[in-house]
């Protein structure tokens, strides 16, 4: 059963990306990362990490991509003025760094031994909280000042007169 | 639901010969169907609560023509929303028209699969409850904004617009006035918080009196919730004086029936999330309702987690009739100036009280001075 809902699930996660950078319209693509996010939680789900499903879901889908949404509502462009891309170099380098991606993925797939099977627990909030605040504490750390950064970067565009 | 399906094969042993994913999938839509009835039941019945509490408070009588009382009035309008014209306005996008409800109804709705109705009555007992219900009433924003600008409206858009920034805003202080429970808990588990709420201590086990800053925690909750609902004092999405109904403003028929459903289940969600975290859930008071027989046990404590839970939703209408609404602007301070730093402090708060007090609370500590 496993098997056949990753192959699903992770068919639905490309196509949906495919289809985020190909759509001609913002709105449609914005709508299609929220299918490709969803797709991506029910992965985590299927290897038992229902609490980064859950997270993937609030932060992502629910507080991001709304921004997105947000943001193309408010510039609202009507049809017949959006812009038209030009098939340019960056396309052709775009697609080459897709390719090797691909390909560094594939090598990196062969050479690490992934853990095997779902342990009941790896998901956890417990088991994400303990590798958090231990093996990885300087990059959450790290990230918490980056976040700060970001917040203070967005007060002193927003405001006028600090 | 794999246990319950493994005890039904035990009582019955006829089932032991039908495969097990056909058990398993059949005791999921039966449940998923059972919920579905009471959702719609509870939308119809509390949209002619929601009228009659209305006139009450305005004083005027409200429906009284369909059936006695005018109880029957919300079976009308259900039949007159079905029949009435489906129509999409020329220059709406159509697919995303139609698809918007769908979101909105889906997302509220799918929160009530992991509600704690009772001791045994839960969909399904996820061990990410709290977390899994603000994930999926996430896709209410997406479906609003989707109602708002596919309708191309500019009272719709305006209101869609409104209603995403005010949910998006107030999720933060929803989830973070949550966290005591689950803090006290130990789980996510919507079924776990309820069991931590037992005991011998009656109304006192509940969350609500373990110590101050969870009593504080669940008006912060309440306030925030009712602002996540849209509804008044906080109802600016809809503001019918001004956006005349908001985001919905062009639908008709049953599409505009799933927002308001989904509008009604999310009430009772909200209610329902701060009953099992704040009030005890299904705990009846001095009874011990996992110790009873079965039937009995689950009869009695949905009845008792039904009741406090319609008593908040009560609660919601009234400050929904009695309070005016506010300016945009203010809403958005109170969210960001207001609730979210008091949430934190809270947080904070009750951390520190279950580390200094090693997870016991005010209740527990006067008891065991009493032996």
């Amino acid at each position: 059963m496993e098997p056949i809902l990753f192959i699903l699930f992770g068919a639905i996660a490309v196509a949906g990306s495919i289809m985020v950078v190909t759509r001609k319209h913002p709105m449609a693509s914005a709508l299609y990362l929220i299918l490709t996010l969803f797709a991506v939680a029910a992965l985590f789900v299927l290897r038992q990490a229902h609490f980064l499903a859950a997270i993937q879901v609030i932060v992502y889908a629910g507080a991001v991509v709304v921004l997105f949404i947000f943001v193309i509502m408010l510039i609202n462009v009507p049809e017949n003025k959006l812009p038209v891309e030009r098939l340019t170099a960056l396309r052709f380098l775009g697609v080459a760094a897709a390719g090797l991606l691909i390909l560094e993925g594939a090598v990196l797939a062969r050479k690490t031994t992934m853990p095997g099977g779902t342990a009941a627990d790896s998901g956890s909030v417990q088991a994400v909280g303990r590798a958090l605040f231990t093996d990885y504490l300087l990059a959450f750390e790290i990230t918490s000042v980056l976040l700060l950064a970001a917040v203070i970067g967005a007060i002193a565009l927003a405001k006028k007169k600090i | 639901m794999e246990s319950f399906v493994h005890s039904l094969v035990k009582a019955v042993p006829v089932l032991s010969g039908v495969p097990m994913w056909t058990l398993t999938l059949t005791a999921m839509i039966l449940s998923a169907a059972v919920l579905l009835v009471f959702a719609l039941t509870f939308g119809g019945v509390g949209s002619y609560v929601l009228r009659k509490v209305a006139g009450d408070i305005q004083a005027r009588i409200g429906p009284n023509r369909v059936g006695p009382n005018g109880i029957l009035q919300f079976l009308a309008d259900g039949v007159k929303l079905v029949l009435k014209e489906d129509i999409i306005p020329a220059k709406a996008d159509r697919f995303l028209f139609a698809l918007a409800p769908y979101f909105v109804f889906v997302g509220s709705f799918a929160a009530f699969v992991v509600l704690p109705f009772g001791v045994g009555l839960i969909a399904s007992d996820l061990n990410i409850g709290v977390y899994y219900v603000m994930a999926v009433t996430s896709l209410v924003v997406v479906g609003v904004l989707l109602a708002g600008w596919a309708s191309n409206n500019k009272w719709a858009l305006l209101g869609g617009m409104r209603a995403a920034a005010q949910i998006v805003s107030y999720e933060i202080p929803v989830g973070m006035a949550l966290m005591p429970a689950v803090l006290i808990a130990g789980s996510l588990s919507l079924q776990d918080i309820v069991r931590s709420q037992g005991g011998l201590l009656g109304v006192f086990g509940w969350n609500l009196f373990h110590n101050p800053f969870t009593f504080f925690s669940f008006f912060l909750y309440f306030t925030a919730a009712q602002a996540e609902t849209n509804q008044t004092p906080f109802d600016l999405p809809e503001a019918e004086s001004e956006l005349v109904s908001g985001y919905n403003v062009e639908y008709s028929g049953i599409r505009f029936g799933f927002f308001f459903l989904a509008e009604f289940g999310d009430m009772f969600v909200v209610a329902a999330l701060a009953t099992a975290c704040f009030l005890g859930g299904w705990h009846i008071p001095f009874l011990h309702a996992e110790a009873l027989p079965a039937f009995w046990g689950n009869l009695l404590s949905l009845g008792a987690f039904l009741a406090k839970a319609f008593a908040l939703v009560l609660v919601m209408m009234w400050i929904r009739w009695t309070l005016p609404r506010l300016r945009v602007d203010q809403l958005m301070r109170m969210a960001w100036k207001y609730l979210v730093p008091l949430t934190f402090v809270n947080l904070l708060g009750v951390s520190l009280w279950l580390l200094i007090f090693k997870g016991k609370g005010i209740p527990q500590m006067i008891a065991s001075l009493f032996g």
